[in-house]
């Protein structure tokens, strides 16, 4: 990966794969879609029969929250592209910040969730409650469906959390590099060569013990100004795999919002 | 290792979208929220489901091809999604011509 390849120096086995890993995280996240595709076909099929009932059970959920849930979720996908294009731009500190912003905002989210399922619980509106089970079988359904639905998407908002946090440090730790040499690729039949800093001069600064055959590898790790010539789409592969998770997440929210909370 | 130099070719490819084309596309979805929680106020009937849906796949759509740069992918990925879409579909439909007779 290094522009200065010597003879001796390869990169670690794992070489990187920027439209394959594309391709990998597009078929998840399609495989994200048909798993609340199954549920969505329930939904249908449930709300097609008892449209009514759906309807009466839709009015007890608070569309006020809904839609600033839904406004939330939409902001976050802003910062989420946001924070791709400032690498693409070369700008770290406004890539963390919009990092940050993401996962705030999946953290409002999800305390709006909890004030509204916190109310909903004091009324008695819980699977299996007896309160839910005096009503009709299609509100019944309605609830059934709604808690289970926007729990799978909780979670999935919260993964997405842990996720963007693990991208929040390897973005930190950009652009520096570290390169290996192991045992069998560079550093094969090594014996008594040695690796040196070297000033302007020349001169060692600092020269390691003789490298001989029970060295099993050697790592270098680089630290880089974070200047824009160093920062490299290829490198934030996995912090856009991770944006498309997040926007796929709120693609999900996009379809549930009006399907439980605007049923008119 | 000579594929590293093809990767970088392959993520350089388009020219990065800027900041402000960000903003206006998270403005319209802004805007089709506002859309749609108004439409739910308004008596469609049996439409309204459809009307619903229409906005949500519009909504769906713009952060498919925007956000997530769709748009400036190559012709596989628009075929996963379009392959997607008709799975979806025929999961529905087809159910759909056995519920709607019973």
């Amino acid at each position: 990966m290094s522009t200065h390849t010597h003879a001796h120096s390869v990169a670690l086995p794992g070489h990187k794969d920027y439209r394959g890993s594309k391709i990998g995280i597009w078929l998840f996240l399609i495989t994200e879609v048909i798993l609340f595709g199954g549920m969505f076909l329930l939904y249908s099929v449930y709300r097609s029969r008892y449209a009514v009932d759906f309807h009466h059970a839709a009015g007890e959920l608070n569309t006020l929250l809904g839609t600033i849930n839904t406004l939330v979720l939409l902001t976050s996908s802003l910062t989420m592209a946001l924070s791709i294009a400032a690498t693409h731009h070369g700008n770290r500190k406004l890539a963390l910040i919009m990092l940050a912003l993401t996962i705030a905002c999946g953290a409002a989210f999800m305390v709006n969730k909890y004030f509204e399922w916190s109310h909903e619980f004091a009324h008695g509106i819980y699977p299996g409650s007896e309160y839910l089970l005096a009503h009709p079988k299609g509100e019944i359904l309605f609830f059934g469906l709604y808690f289970t639905m926007v729990g799978v998407h909780g979670i999935h908002v919260l993964v997405g959390m842990g996720l963007l946090s693990v991208m929040f440090l390897k973005v930190m730790n950009q652009p520096n590099k570290t390169v290996s040499f192991v045992a069998g690729h560079g550093l094969a039949n090594a014996d008594g060569g040695h690796f040196a800093v070297l000033d302007k001069d020349g001169n060692a600064v600092w020269k390691s013990e003789p490298i001989d055959a029970t060295i099993e590898r050697v790592d270098m790790k680089t630290k880089y100004w974070p200047v824009k010539e160093r920062f490299h789409v290829a490198d934030f592969n996995q912090l856009e795999n991770s944006g498309l998770y997040w926007h796929i997440v709120d693609i999900i929210w996009i379809f549930l919002f009006p399907l439980f909370y605007l049923i008119t | 290792m000579s594929n590293d130099a093809g990767n970088e070719h392959e993520a350089q490819a388009h020219e990065p979208m800027g900041y402000g084309t960000y903003f206006l596309t998270w403005f319209s979805l802004l805007c089709l929220t506002a859309i749609t929680v108004t439409a739910a106020g308004m008596h469609f009937g049996g439409m309204s489901v459809v009307v619903a849906l229409v906005i949500a796949a519009i909504k769906a759509s713009i952060v498919l091809f925007l956000f997530m740069h769709l748009k400036y992918e190559d012709a596989m990925f628009h075929r996963m999604l379009l392959i997607m879409i008709l799975a979806l579909t025929i999961f529905i439909g087809l159910t759909f011509t056995d519920v709607l007779f019973r």
